[in-house]
């Protein structure tokens, strides 16, 4: 118990990433295994910015001016963040391409479940 | 021993390779540029093969290092005396088999001419290549080579059936020598931490590191790797790759690929094992009966086979186990019988397969049993095949007894009686599948299957089923007088008014209305008598392979 | 300023931004694009041999990006076995561009080649990006380049082609999350995403379950990616059903870079011992490429369709690189990274060659080879056909057997003789699937088959000259490469081999 709470954080980021894991490869519509996919990158994106986080109420780290001392404890670690904004740029692209293949998909066979297109294709052989 | 460097090994085989090129640049355009390419590349392979031979009975070994891969991996050729022995046989052959496949070829108007004389030119060069190579990683190499460029050449015709057999053929020569001999290669290198040929062998030290069993597991690996040696059980192949046009199936099948596969034996017992290793693991006894079990169940199953060029395979597989018995026996006088059969085996078989292409081209027939009375039609084809069989059975005054008597001795000397009562056994059911075809063919009356020419009234060189043994008296003078020179042949030949020598028409085409004497054109009978005087003259005049072979024992055995 | 000095970031950076012009070129003149893509690739082969050049000479190069010092900013490593991956990749993506012309021409409609050569040398720019960075972070952005331009290269393919792209998009995700989950993971850790720097730092923790658990989702993520059996499902499709351009392209160049990712991985940020003293996962890869290298070669044993088929061998030549990383010894390890150059060359050559075909009979069924007389109407690339698939079954002197020498040799020499016997194997069902192709291309069916030749006129419908030469480059290669393998090896990959080995 005491392990959970504490680490809380991790517990949220395991199950996002499980359900969106879960509808990309058990779900048959493409869209929805779309959405999926998303789920399962935001939840790393969410790990990755829990972990920069500290304790006791340090905040962004935007230094005053004129601010003499600078006390590492008192800011967040900003790298991850800044890692996140190009992992987010790399994850929207994903998206766009895959609902781009989606769309083409959509016009080639009038359908976005995948039994009905393995259907079709079948036929079609 | 003197080692100098020579780049004579690597042009003998880049002759052919060179000529290769030009066949296939040259094409269909003009065939007669496209052969004068064969045979001007076997001529001159053969000059340069032969021009080794004096600095070799000099002492002394020629090298020369092509590509050093990596350490270890080196593409380098050593000719030694084993080497040469094997290089004149199948170069000298070659010039002949040209002149018969020219022959064959033309007068059976085959298709695909150009690939058929381009990849006979490269399986000579990798021929070659095994037989000069200084390595087992450069025998490998060329060794693959020879399966893969001889591979189209079984599969010529293209029928279903061809290229079954082109499968069949490729499956046990590809398939045997990368799952087993590439194994063994790989295996030898690991422990022995080189390839390279050694008189003493290299596995000596090696094998007291990783003990008796595991040398003995590459020595099986080894064994079964080289399938083109067609011992049993992987000889399957060379029956099938008799759909091969028969001048692969005299040059390839009788002479290089199968050779290239006991020479490669030869080497690995002589070279890598080396004699002394073989005889504390009691390998090559072993090998011994392995061999002999090879001989007698081949010579056997060739009995009853009907198809001429299928019985003339499975004697070649029996007589290739000769050479493995040979030298698995170990002594001085079974090795030295066991590289003579190289040669002398490849001038008997090559003859009796010309014979087989000849009656083919002439007469159309390819079963022994439709063979009753051709000998009339074709007195100087069966009169070679006659002294190809004996030769095959080892009858003196032919070539083949030299090697046998010798393999004889060897066993003696090994103390190895069984053996001999094999050799005795083999020789018998050799006569048993040769003679009742020569009788055949001279003695029977012509069945009615075959057309006109039974009907014939007889000619100048039909004889009479009384008067057998002139024929035979009268035969082989004149065909030691004549084989020699071509155009004495074509002569004799003349006497045929439909096969115009000149040129080279189908002869089947000219229906034996005069019937009588219907031979095969001359192009494919000149050779035919020539390797078969060459089998006999070989047994008067043995000398420069003697020598050679005794090289060859003297430098294994330590002795002179 | 030294141009060549610049030369890491030039590699990235010139494909990047001619891939943007290409673009706006397309709008203006699109007959430009073609060359312009080529001649960009060319600079970019000629820097990746200077890069070569001065690895050799000097040692290790690093650049830092920005002028900023590591850990802090990103840096550049390259050593040799950076710049041995690099020039594959930009050789290889030059000669496959110079033959996309035409197939692309006819394959795509002409107001989207301008596209077709921008994402072209996207992926370049990405996979070499992969290659030359030190950064364990940076590998995955451009991990991520290179699988969007893969993703919509593929798609452009025929008419099943977007579904397999799809498929790819949702596995390729995976993967890639997988392998940025491993880097939050090093990053709690240690603070930092510098390759040099946390093999500094992280022998201290190998003892970490985190850590065991980075490392498991950095093999899982690249295994992905490399299509590593079992995990494999989505290259066949995928390579298929791409335009033939891209499947030479993206079949000898991706798995390669993502075998380089997982060396790197397990032998420079990690030592090459926490792979088999703390977690057996040399072990569990070596028992997966045996799977891999196995089941590939059946499978492929199974298919008409000749670039399912070579899709397949692909798995299963995937299979041999991890299982000589995974031997672990210096004999196997030379032969893995020769591999790597030598399937990608035979790889390439062999996606050409059939791209070739498809372009002049519009086939890749292997049952409608029969007819075809291949043999006659197209002779040339006939003929490089052979040599590649002599080599892919192993045959001296060609390339492939020198690298499975080493592979099969490194197994014995580590006493796994279950691992020679797969490669042994693969081999002698290579030897199968290339027969049964040769002899449709060179024998006549049956029924056709007639003594007389010269009566029939088949018309030589050799592939063009900017599709033959790329060929010939490649088979070549692959001759030239045989022979040169042991230069290849003491020059450079042996000093790729990781300490300890």
């Amino acid at each position: 118990m005491e392990l959970i709470i504490a680490k809380y954080n991790y517990w949220i980021y395991i199950m996002l990433m499980m359900i969106g894991f879960y509808a990309m490869i058990a779900k048959k519509n493409l869209v929805k295994k779309l959405v999926g996919m998303n789920i399962f990158q935001t939840a790393i994106i969410l790990f990755f910015v829990s972990t920069a986080s500290k304790k006791g109420g340090a905040t962004i780290p935007i230094i005053h001016k004129g601010q003499e001392i600078i006390n590492p404890a008192h800011y967040m670690n900003p790298l991850p963040h800044v890692l996140m904004l190009t992992a987010i740029v790399v994850m929207v692209s994903t998206f766009g391409v895959a609902l781009a293949l989606a769309i083409m998909i959509y016009k080639k066979y009038k359908t976005l479940e995948e039994d009905e297109i393995i259907e079709i294709l079948r036929n079609r052989r | 021993m003197e080692i100098v460097s020579s780049i004579k090994p690597v042009s003998a085989i880049a002759v052919s390779l060179v000529a290769a090129l030009l066949i296939l640049l040259t094409g269909e355009r003009s065939r007669n540029l496209r052969e004068a390419w064969t045979i001007l590349a076997a001529v001159l392979k053969f000059g340069i093969v032969v021009s080794m031979v004096p600095s070799i009975l000099d002492n002394k070994i020629l090298e020369y290092t092509l590509v050093s891969i990596s350490p270890g991996l080196l593409i380098q050729f050593k000719v030694d005396a084993l080497g040469l022995f094997f290089g004149i046989t199948a170069s000298f052959l070659w010039i002949i088999t040209s002149f018969y496949s020219i022959g064959y070829m033309r007068s059976l108007k085959e298709h695909a001419q150009t690939r058929f004389f381009m990849c006979f030119a490269v399986a000579l060069s990798a021929t070659m290549g095994v037989a000069f190579s200084a390595n087992m990683f450069t025998t490998f190499l060329f060794y693959e080579i020879i399966t893969i460029c001889t591979f189209p050449l079984v599969a010529h015709k293209e029928t279903p059936e061809a290229i079954k057999g082109a499968r069949r053929y490729i499956t046990y020569l590809l398939g045997t020598s990368v799952a087993f001999q590439l194994v063994a290669v790989i295996l030898t290198y690991n422990i022995a931490g080189t390839l390279d040929f050694s008189n003493q062998g290299i596995l000596n030290e090696a094998a007291e590191k990783v003990g008796n069993t595991f040398v003995t597991v590459i020595f099986v690996l080894y064994m079964a790797g080289i399938a083109k040696a067609a011992m049993m059980p992987f000889h399957s192949w060379l029956p099938a790759a008799m759909v091969a046009p028969t001048p692969v199936s005299a040059l390839l099948h009788a002479v290089a690929v199968v050779k290239t596969g006991v020479f490669v034996v030869v080497k690995v017992v002589l070279h890598i094992f080396g004699i002394n290793l073989l005889r504390e693991l009691g390998l090559g006894t072993a090998l011994a009966y392995f061999a002999s079990f090879t001989i007698v169940v081949a010579s056997i199953v060739a009995l009853k086979q009907d198809n001429l060029k299928r019985r003339l395979a499975y004697s070649t597989i029996s007589q290739l186990s000769y050479v493995i018995l040979g030298v698995a026996l170990l002594t001085a006088s079974s090795i030295t019988g066991s590289v003579m059969h190289i040669v002398l085996h490849a001038f008997g078989k090559i003859t009796l397969f010309f014979t087989a292409g000849a009656i083919y081209v002439a007469a159309h027939k390819t079963n022994i049993s439709e063979l009753d009375g051709i000998g009339k039609e074709m007195p100087f084809t069966m009169t070679a095949f006659t002294l190809g069989a004996l030769s095959m059975i080892g009858i003196p005054p032919l070539g083949g007894f030299l090697s046998k008597w010798y393999i004889g001795t060897g066993a003696i000397e090994a103390g190895q009686l069984p053996i001999v009562l094999v050799l005795i056994t083999s020789t018998i059911l050799n006569a048993c599948y040769f003679l009742p075809i020569v009788y055949a063919a001279f003695f029977k009356a012509p069945s009615g299957i075959h057309h006109a020419a039974s009907h014939a009234p007889a000619e100048p060189f039909t004889v009479k089923s009384g008067t057998h043994e002139n024929l035979d008296i009268l035969a082989v003078p004149l065909m030691v007088s004549s084989s020699g020179t071509p155009s004495l042949c074509a002569e004799s030949h003349n006497k045929n008014p439909r096969a115009n020598s000149g040129t080279l028409s189908a002869p089947q085409a000219a229906k034996d209305e005069n019937g009588g004497i219907h031979e095969a054109p001359p192009l494919m009978l000149g050779p035919l008598m020539l390797t078969a005087t060459a089998a006999l003259v070989l047994f008067f005049y043995p000398s420069v392979f003697l020598n050679l072979a005794r090289l060859v024992v003297a430098g294994v055995t330590g002795g002179n | 300023m030294n141009i060549a000095e610049h030369a890491p970031i030039l590699i990235i950076v010139l494909p990047l931004i001619v891939s943007l012009l290409n673009t706006a070129v397309g709008l203006w003149k699109r007959d430009l694009c073609y060359p312009i893509a080529v001649a960009t690739l060319g600079v970019v082969v000629l820097l990746s041999f200077n890069i070569m050049g001065s690895v050799i000479d000097a040692g290790k190069i690093h650049y830092r990006l920005g002028g900023w010092a590591p850990p802090w900013g990103i840096e550049y490593v390259i050593d040799h076995l950076n710049a041995f991956i690099a020039i594959i990749v930009s050789f290889i993506s030059f000669i496959v561009a110079i033959y996309s012309k035409r197939s692309i021409e006819q394959e795509l409609t002409k107001s989207k080649i301008p596209y077709f050569y921008s994402i072209y040398l996207l992926l370049t720019t990405g996979l070499l990006g992969i290659t030359v960075t030190g950064d364990v972070f940076n590998i995955y952005v451009f991990l991520e380049i290179t699988s969007l331009a893969a993703y919509a290269l593929i798609a452009i393919g025929d008419d099943r082609a977007a579904m397999a792209s799809f498929n790819y998009v949702i596995m390729g995700t995976i993967g890639a999350c997988f392998y940025l989950l491993g880097v939050g993971y090093l990053y709690i850790m240690t603070g930092t995403l510098n390759m040099a720097d946390l093999s500094r730092l992280l022998p201290g923790l190998y003892n970490s379950t985190v850590i065991l658990a980075a490392f498991a989702f950095f093999v899982v993520g690249i295994a992905i990616k490399i299509a590593f059996f079992p995990l494999h499902r989505w290259l066949p499709d995928a390579y298929t059903h791409a335009p033939s351009t891209v499947s030479a392209l993206v079949a000898s160049t991706m798995t390669k870079v993502g075998a380089y990712v997982m060396i790197r991985i397990m032998f420079t940020v990690f030592e090459p011992r926490f792979s088999t003293e703390i977690l057996p996962m040399s072990e569990i890869l070596g028992w997966a490429a045996f799977a891999a290298i196995i089941a590939g070669s059946v499978i492929a044993l199974g298919q008409t369709d000749i670039k399912r088929m070579i899709s397949y061998i692909l798995v299963a030549e995937v299979g041999y690189i991890v299982m000589g990383v995974s031997i672990g010894n210096r004999t196997a390890f030379t032969g893995a990274v020769l591999h790597i150059l030598n399937d990608a060359f035979m790889m390439a050559c062999l996606f050409l060659v059939i791209g070739a075909v498809v372009y002049r009979t519009g086939t890749r069924n292997i049952n409608d080879f029969n007819g075809l007389e291949l043999n006659k109407k197209m002779p040339l690339t006939m003929a490089a056909f052979t040599a590649v698939a002599l080599s892919m079954i192993g045959v001296p002197p060609t390339a492939g057997f020198f690298s499975k020498w080493y592979l099969v040799l490194g197994a014995v020499v580590a006493q796994k003789w279950i691992f020679a016997a797969a490669l042994i194997f693969s081999s002698l069902v290579n030897a199968i699937l290339f027969f049964r192709i040769l002899e449709k291309i060179y024998f006549r069916a049956a029924a056709e088959h007639s003594y007389d030749d010269g009566h029939e006129t088949i018309v030589r419908n050799e592939a063009p000259v900017s599709m033959l030469v790329p060929i010939y480059v490649m088979a070549a290669g692959i001759l030239v490469l045989g022979f040169y393998s042991g230069d290849i090896i003491s020059k450079v990959i042996q000093f790729t081999v990781p300490e300890g080995f």
